[in-house]
């Protein structure tokens, strides 16, 4: 298996303190990467410098085997990275479709005067953009949901909206913001198929999650963020059993 | 040189006026977030209302240090009683709606002061008596007035007392906290709402004192004088860093040296293409200068949409 | 299929109405009150230029004016003796709307990427420092003739037919007023299609998407600085185009017509009309326009009825009550009197705060 995201020698500070050290970590095409740690171990922060949101002090990203810029978020999301947000951010006065469809904007091209002119090229675009958004709703499981707006969903059905969103981007990786925070039992069972779904057609999936049971359970291999550092990077039987992760967790809460 | 030194006392005047002005601004944003935009008017408000219990007054025969305390007396009182009417009626019920409410709110205040305003004052400038001796004592090559000396004292008086307001007493403690996080601050006990009300009522008091300062500086009241000040004092309050008080001081300041050195030397500065016509444009281009290049100001914090 | 042509039935009846409107206004008022309607035409242009940045976008412009006085000196200069030049309307106007686009960029590209509220006050300084040179460009080079304006332009010519002097159709002679009404309903009818296509498109629904939450849209890949700015520009344009259209008709302009005022006027017609919604914006525009004037021609025997004299001037009645309905509109119906149906949902689902 090729790498398909590098991160070499991350760092990134807020004032005194350090939220990244020096972190390195590399993601395989098409297997489910794992990234846990404690709370306030640098985790959201690691995404948000590799998404664009913050600027990093040191170290730099490659991407399918080329370098990664990461200095906007929309050149990260062009680049073929797509992410969710911890605190579900859905464009909550637009319909589920609507959603979608602004995902899609990154992969069309019609400007003002194509809008304008509504030619021939341009509503096909059209077409394609709510034939594609209306798709990738049912493949999250809400396909009948599309007329309804963003801020009426139930929690769950946002988190698989804000999937479908990201998807419409079409990434390599797709990158999970802690996916099953907030959910209750059977709606993380529901959320760990579609992940899994995800990477049996062909996504790679980078999974920031407190949930260590689903992580355990889903991922391909996993990595152990804290206080800044990464602390081990193997499958999730070894990571389980490490000493250094098991005194992070305070022993107790590793399955 | 002797421009140079005579605007140098200009802009301090003007800018400790700017100052008391641009601490309502501060204060506010502190703790709502909210820029209100109808805290010029308060200033002309004050301004007016003062000279309306000062001219009859001294004309009465009264000693004018007594009829000008009355009168800032009463600028304080009804600006703050404005202030407190202001936060409750307008913004308060907008404290969780879109962020472009209590904007647009802001506005629409403005618009009708401005107009009770020139209701019950008229359309016409209104003169400010002569009260202190207008002849100047010279320093350094240029000169300076009794009253320009006294505005800058009562600044720094005024700006003392809030200082140790807020840094000192129980209050500025609650004060302080709330602009913080005013959820924590309500589980720590404080009343947040009363703050609110409590900031908009010492700003309006400042704001109140600034206006018969400037209107003594300038020697007239109008209705139409706040949204400019206003403006300029809201510059300041960037300048500084919104939402930090010594900030606003300090910005206040400098908005007032750099608008009189400004207007002293534009006419060299582009070779007579442009007057001091323009003293004006300065307050704008400071401001936009310093929110494209340092939107935190010189001493606040971070205020990117990011953060 | 039906719907197609409910659709064009829809349009004819519109088309009918606008025609007539002038005739029934003129014939049963007078023809102040078609001058009255021309201006609310423009009006309404500016109301929905300023809807695209501040209803889809969500960007609060304070300084909107300056683009109209953009578009409004750019026709000045170019068809007046002032420089001797008498460049036709239809090479002015669209220039007009190409400056003010581009005054709008290079005001957005460096504020952009500041709050909202931010925005909002450089906006606003923006409008001031335009009008503060429009006044004082007249020395050492004389530009803009200053305080004084600028006089004697040239009217808008269409095939070479001047609007401003009346003309005969059909036997019937038809008064400059409404020549020029004819006009600015089609500029305007131009404008809403624009701003209808461009809602319902890929770019529309990127302005909504930063308006809604501007991190998620980055995350989407939406360049959102550039479209922003696309945001900017189209809205300039428009204010652009309408103030070409305002010197040709008014043959006059100077720096008082671009007032703070003026903006904040715009701002009303948006707000109160509906944010986002074109229809209301329409509306809004068109109230708005029309109030001061019905104000001006009623205030003052009311007042003499009730009071016995003239207590305010129409100038600041209006203003009194525009601020007031901003106040009134904020608090009780923040989505505007014809809000679209998702703007309505939105704010009625922000209660206010219980603990007052």
């Amino acid at each position: 298996m090729s790498a398909l995201l590098e991160a070499i020698g991350i760092g990134k500070r807020f004032g005194g303190v350090e939220a990244l050290k020096d972190v390195s970590l590399s993601i395989a095409q098409g297997e489910i990467y794992g990234l846990i740690g404690p709370n306030g171990a640098g985790k959201t922060t690691f995404f948000n410098v590799l998404t664009g949101l913050y600027a990093a002090d040191s170290g730099h990203f490659s991407f399918a085997g080329k370098p990664l810029d990461v200095s906007a978020p929309h050149l990260v999301a062009a680049a073929g990275i797509a992410r969710t947000f911890q605190n579900i951010r859905l464009f909550a006065n637009m319909s589920a479709l609507e959603n979608v469809m602004v995902g899609r904007h990154l992969r069309t091209r019609a400007g003002v005067i194509g809008a304008v002119l509504r030619n021939e090229a341009t509503r096909r675009e059209e077409a394609a953009i709510e034939r594609r958004a209306l798709e990738l709703l049912h493949y999250v499981g809400i396909g009948s949901r599309g007329n309804d707006l963003a801020r009426h969903l139930s929690y769950g059905d946002q988190r698989r909206l804000e999937i479908a969103r990201a998807l419409a981007t079409e990434p390599r990786l797709l990158a999970l913001d802690e996916p099953a925070a907030g959910m209750n039992g059977t709606e993380t069972g529901a959320l760990r198929q579609l992940i899994g779904g995800l990477r049996d057609d062909g996504l790679t999936v980078l999974l920031i999650e407190h949930d260590v049971k689903l992580v355990m359970g889903l991922c391909d291999r996993v990595a152990v963020l804290d206080y800044g550092e990464k602390i081990i990077e193997d499958v999730p039987a070894r990571v389980r059993r490490d000493p250094k992760v098991i005194e992070a967790y305070l022993g107790g809460a590793i399955a | 040189m002797d421009t140079f030194v005579q605007q140098i006392i200009n802009g301090l005047t003007l800018g400790s006026i700017y100052a008391l002005v641009a601490l309502g601004y501060t204060m506010v944003y502190g703790i709502l977030g909210l820029i209100n935009f109808a805290h010029g008017e308060v200033v002309m408000i004050g301004a007016l209302t003062a000279l309306a219990v000062i001219k009859p007054l001294a004309g009465a025969g009264l000693p004018w240090p007594l009829a000008v305390l009355a009168g800032v007396a009463a600028a304080i009182a009804a600006c703050m009683a404005l202030g407190f009417v202001i936060e409750r009626v307008a913004y308060r019920p907008l404290r969780n709606a879109p962020r472009l409410a209590p904007l647009i709110t802001a506005i629409g205040v403005s618009m009708v002061l401005q107009q009770l305003a020139m209701i019950i004052w008229g359309r016409n400038y209104h003169s400010f008596p002569q009260l202190l001796p207008a002849t100047p004592r010279a320093i350094g090559g240029a000169q300076i007035t009794d009253l320009q000396i006294m505005i800058v004292a009562v600044a720094i008086l005024m700006m003392a007392g809030l200082a140790l307001l807020v840094n000192r007493t129980r209050l500025g403690r609650a004060m302080r906290a709330t602009a913080e996080n005013p959820q924590i601050a309500g589980l720590m006990g404080v009343d947040a709402n009363h703050i609110v009300s409590l900031t908009f009522v010492i700003g309006s008091a400042l704001a109140a004192v600034a206006g018969v300062m400037v209107s003594a500086n300038y020697g007239i009241a109008h209705y139409n004088m706040g949204f400019i000040l206003g403006l300029k004092a809201f510059t300041a309050a960037v300048l500084g860093g919104i939402g930090n008080l010594t900030g606003a001081m300090l910005g206040g300041i400098l908005l007032g040296l750099i608008e009189a050195l400004g207007a002293g030397y534009i006419g060299d500065l582009t070779g007579g293409f442009l007057g001091s016509d323009y003293q004006d444009v300065f307050a704008f281009f400071v401001l936009i200068v310093v929110l494209i290049f340092r939107p935190s100001g010189l001493m606040g914090e971070k205020v990117s949409e990011r953060a | 299929m039906k719907a197609k042509v409910k659709a064009w039935q829809g349009v004819a009846l519109i088309a009918a109405v606008l025609a007539v409107l002038p005739f029934a206004v003129g014939l049963g008022m007078g023809n102040a009150w078609v001058r009255v309607l021309d201006f609310a035409l423009l009006y309404i242009m500016l109301a929905l230029g300023l809807n695209i940045v501040v209803g889809f976008a969500g960007l609060l412009d304070l300084g909107y004016i300056a683009f109209y006085a953009i578009g409004a000196y750019l026709y000045a200069l170019l068809s007046s003796p002032h420089f001797g030049l008498h460049w036709p309307a239809w090479a002015v106007l669209p220039l007009g709307a190409a400056v003010a686009g581009l005054f709008g960029v290079l005001l957005g590209a460096p504020t952009l990427r500041l709050r909202g509220d931010y925005l909002a006050i450089v906006t606003l300084g923006f409008g001031e420092i335009i009008r503060i040179f429009l006044n004082n460009l007249n020395s050492p080079v004389n530009i803009t003739n200053g305080p004084q304006g600028i006089a004697r332009i040239d009217p808008i010519s269409v095939f070479g037919v001047p609007l401003s002097r009346p003309l005969d159709v059909l036997g019937v002679s038809l008064p400059g007023v409404y020549l020029y009404y004819y006009l600015f309903a089609l500029v305007a009818l131009g404008i809403i299609f624009v701003t209808m296509r461009l809602e319902d498109s890929r770019i529309g629904r990127a302005w909504v998407a930063i308006r809604e939450d501007e991190i998620a849209a980055k995350a989407c890949g939406i360049n959102t600085r550039n479209v922003k700015l696309l945001a900017f520009a189209m809205g300039a344009s428009f204010g652009g185009v309408a103030g070409g259209l305002f010197a040709g008709f008014q043959e006059f302009v100077s720096p008082e017509s671009f007032s703070l005022m003026e903006s904040v006027m715009v701002l009303c017609m948006v707000v109160l009309g509906g944010m986002g919604h074109v229809p209301g914006v329409v509306l809004g525009g068109l109230l708005l326009a029309v109030l001061p004037e019905a104000l001006r021609q009623g205030a003052g025997p009311v007042q003499l009825a009730l009071f016995g004299r003239v207590l305010l001037d129409p100038e600041s009645l209006r203003i009194l009550l525009f601020g007031l309905a901003l106040i009134l509109v904020m608090q009780y119906r923040p989505a505007g009197l014809w809000p679209s149906a998702t703007r309505r949902r939105e704010f009625s689902e922000n209660p206010p705060e219980p603990g007052r």
